[in-house]
């Protein structure tokens, strides 16, 4: 969570992996996994050094979905909101809020995209921490 | 490795239990369970405890040595245990394997959490350090989100329904009723968890389990001493434990915790038993779903066929396979550390036929499950009166 004992280099760390979907893709077995792995669960010592950065489209489908009425400090503000776990169209899953979506909208396996947004903020003055929200793919 | 009995067990009361620090409630169960035991304590050669994050909640680490030290047992070599909500139960597979290795003869494991010490939002922070906070917790993912999660995907791909999940937590409540150390001692019906306020939809208040403080306590020795001791010896037929990934998301299927199914057919290997053959279980219910989860995944009903299971009563008291009879996390309450020695108190109670009016007739066989985090840890372990 942030909060003001928290050095911005833990942030600024993950800006590839947050703004951009940038995962790894295996040399070995060509999985492709978000957030970056530093070895394939699957070929395990084969695939060190063979782990490459691998950039995600940002499309997929909702594959299961809460929507959140109690939250941390950091989030009050936004309640309720929705959060979901995303199966990405490259095959990894990840779990994001969903955006510019109605509460009563939102179902498993409705198209959604990745949009760069604010996440959080380290208080009135700290640092800003932005990263990937998904919103639904409009027809 | 040699077998092993549990011989004394200590229990605190579960609840806000604002007289008590970290120290009084640890130091209340083990003596409790030195009493039971019958030993004088100078016997103790080793001391394990399971405690998730003291450093958060009370703002002291370093509590191995703190147990030692106000359990009076200064100079016994003493062992912190952490793994989320299933430290109590690693606690004590560590202790088993301590003494069924021969390296130690008479050791107590502790479980402790005091967790009303802080505000509940920041209790709400710390039991979310479970779930992988780079990747869930920055997103705004809650803890009761993440078991949400799993309730919507269960109700979608088995039909499990929303009254099923409310019927985990009126059993349970039924079974907290009975049990003197329960947080909460009062029947609840359906509607009341219809009507409870939204936490993460599908999820309820009164699908989640409490804040609590408490903390449990158990003896271990090997079995060929235990009858000096007690003539209701019970002996851990297995220990069993697996991981997961630390986060939701990179499983290929959520409605199945791995760590459980390998844990407990590491557990029933080596038991040389069958899940069918279980007489008693105290299952990690933290959340409505995860008990339909874990009744599932260790083998109790097909996947799928939890929530319809629950619903036709056949976990209750009466039923088939009776789930929780001291109330579970949901209803005895879930001071995150005690829970997993508070499982094997419970079990030990009911094998030796010391459950009083939530006795389970003719148990023989009694399994204990506790999971850490979102399942990326689980810890089966079954034990048996001989």
């Amino acid at each position: 969570m942030a909060s003001h004992y928290h050095l911005v280099s833990k942030f600024w760390r993950e800006i590839p992996h947050r703004y951009n979907l940038i995962g790894t893709r295996c040399g070995e077995c060509k999985t492709v996994y978000f957030p970056p792995r530093n070895v394939c669960p699957k070929c395990r010592r084969s695939s060190i050094g063979k782990m490459k950065e691998y950039k995600l489209k940002g499309k997929g489908k909702i594959y299961s979905y809460t929507i959140v009425h109690v939250a941390p400090e950091a989030f009050e503000d936004e309640i309720p909101y929705i959060i979901a776990i995303v199966k990405l169209d490259e095959g990894p899953m990840v779990t994001s809020q969903i955006v510019d979506c109605n509460l009563d909208e939102v179902k498993i396996g409705m198209p959604v995209e990745m949009a760069f947004r604010k996440i959080q903020e380290d208080g009135d003055t700290g640092a800003i921490y932005y990263g990937y929200k998904f919103r639904p793919i409009k027809r | 490795m040699r077998d092993v009995a549990v011989i004394g067990i200590g229990l605190t009361k579960f609840g806000e239990l604002w007289e008590k620090s970290f120290r009084d409630l640890i130091t209340e169960a083990g003596i409790k369970a030195i009493e039971d035991a019958g030993i004088s304590g100078r016997e103790i050669d080793g001391i394990y405890v399971g405690s998730m994050s003291a450093g958060r909640f009370v703002g002291q680490e370093h509590v191995g040595a703190l147990v030692a030290d106000s359990a009076g047992l200064i100079g016994v070599p003493s062992t912190r245990v952490e793994s989320a909500c299933a430290s109590g139960g690693l606690a004590f597979r560590q202790a088993y394997l301590a003494v069924a290795s021969g390296m130690h003869d008479m050791v107590v494991v502790g479980g402790v959490e005091k967790m009303t010490d802080v505000v509940s939002a920041e209790a709400t922070n710390t039991l979310a350090t479970a779930a992988d906070q780079e990747w869930e917790s920055f997103f705004g993912v809650t803890f009761p989100a993440l078991y949400a999660l799993i309730a919507t995907r269960h109700m979608h791909e088995y039909g499990t329904t929303r009254e099923q999940l409310a019927q985990v937590a009126v059993k349970n409540h039924a079974n907290g009723v009975l049990n003197p150390n329960a947080h909460f001692k009062r029947k609840i019906t359906l509607e009341d968890v219809l009507n409870s306020s939204p936490v993460a939809y599908p999820l309820r208040l009164l699908d989640c389990s409490p804040v609590s403080d408490g903390a449990a306590a158990v003896i271990l020795c090997p079995l060929k001493d235990a009858k000096k001791y007690t003539d209701k010896i019970v002996k851990i037929r297995a220990s069993g434990q697996a991981s997961d990934t630390l986060a939701l998301y990179s499983r290929e299927d959520i409605c199945t915790f791995k760590s459980t199914v390998l844990a407990s057919k590491m557990a029933y290997k080596q038991a040389k038993i069958r899940s069918k053959d279980v007489d008693v279980a105290e299952v990690h219910d933290c959340f409505t779903i995860a008990e339909i989860l874990a009744i599932e995944d260790l083998g109790f009903f097909r996947k799928g066929e939890g929530g319809k299971a629950v619903e036709e009563g056949l976990t209750e008291m009466d039923g088939t396979i009776p789930v929780n009879t001291s109330g579970g996390l949901k209803a005895k309450g879930h001071p995150v550390g005690a829970t997993g020695v508070a499982q094997i108190a419970e079990i030990v109670m009911q094998l030796r036929g010391e459950a009083d009016k939530r006795q389970v007739k003719d148990a023989e066989i009694g399994l204990t499950h506790n999971i850490g985090g979102s399942g990326a840890s689980c810890v089966v372990h079954i034990l048996e009166v001989v």
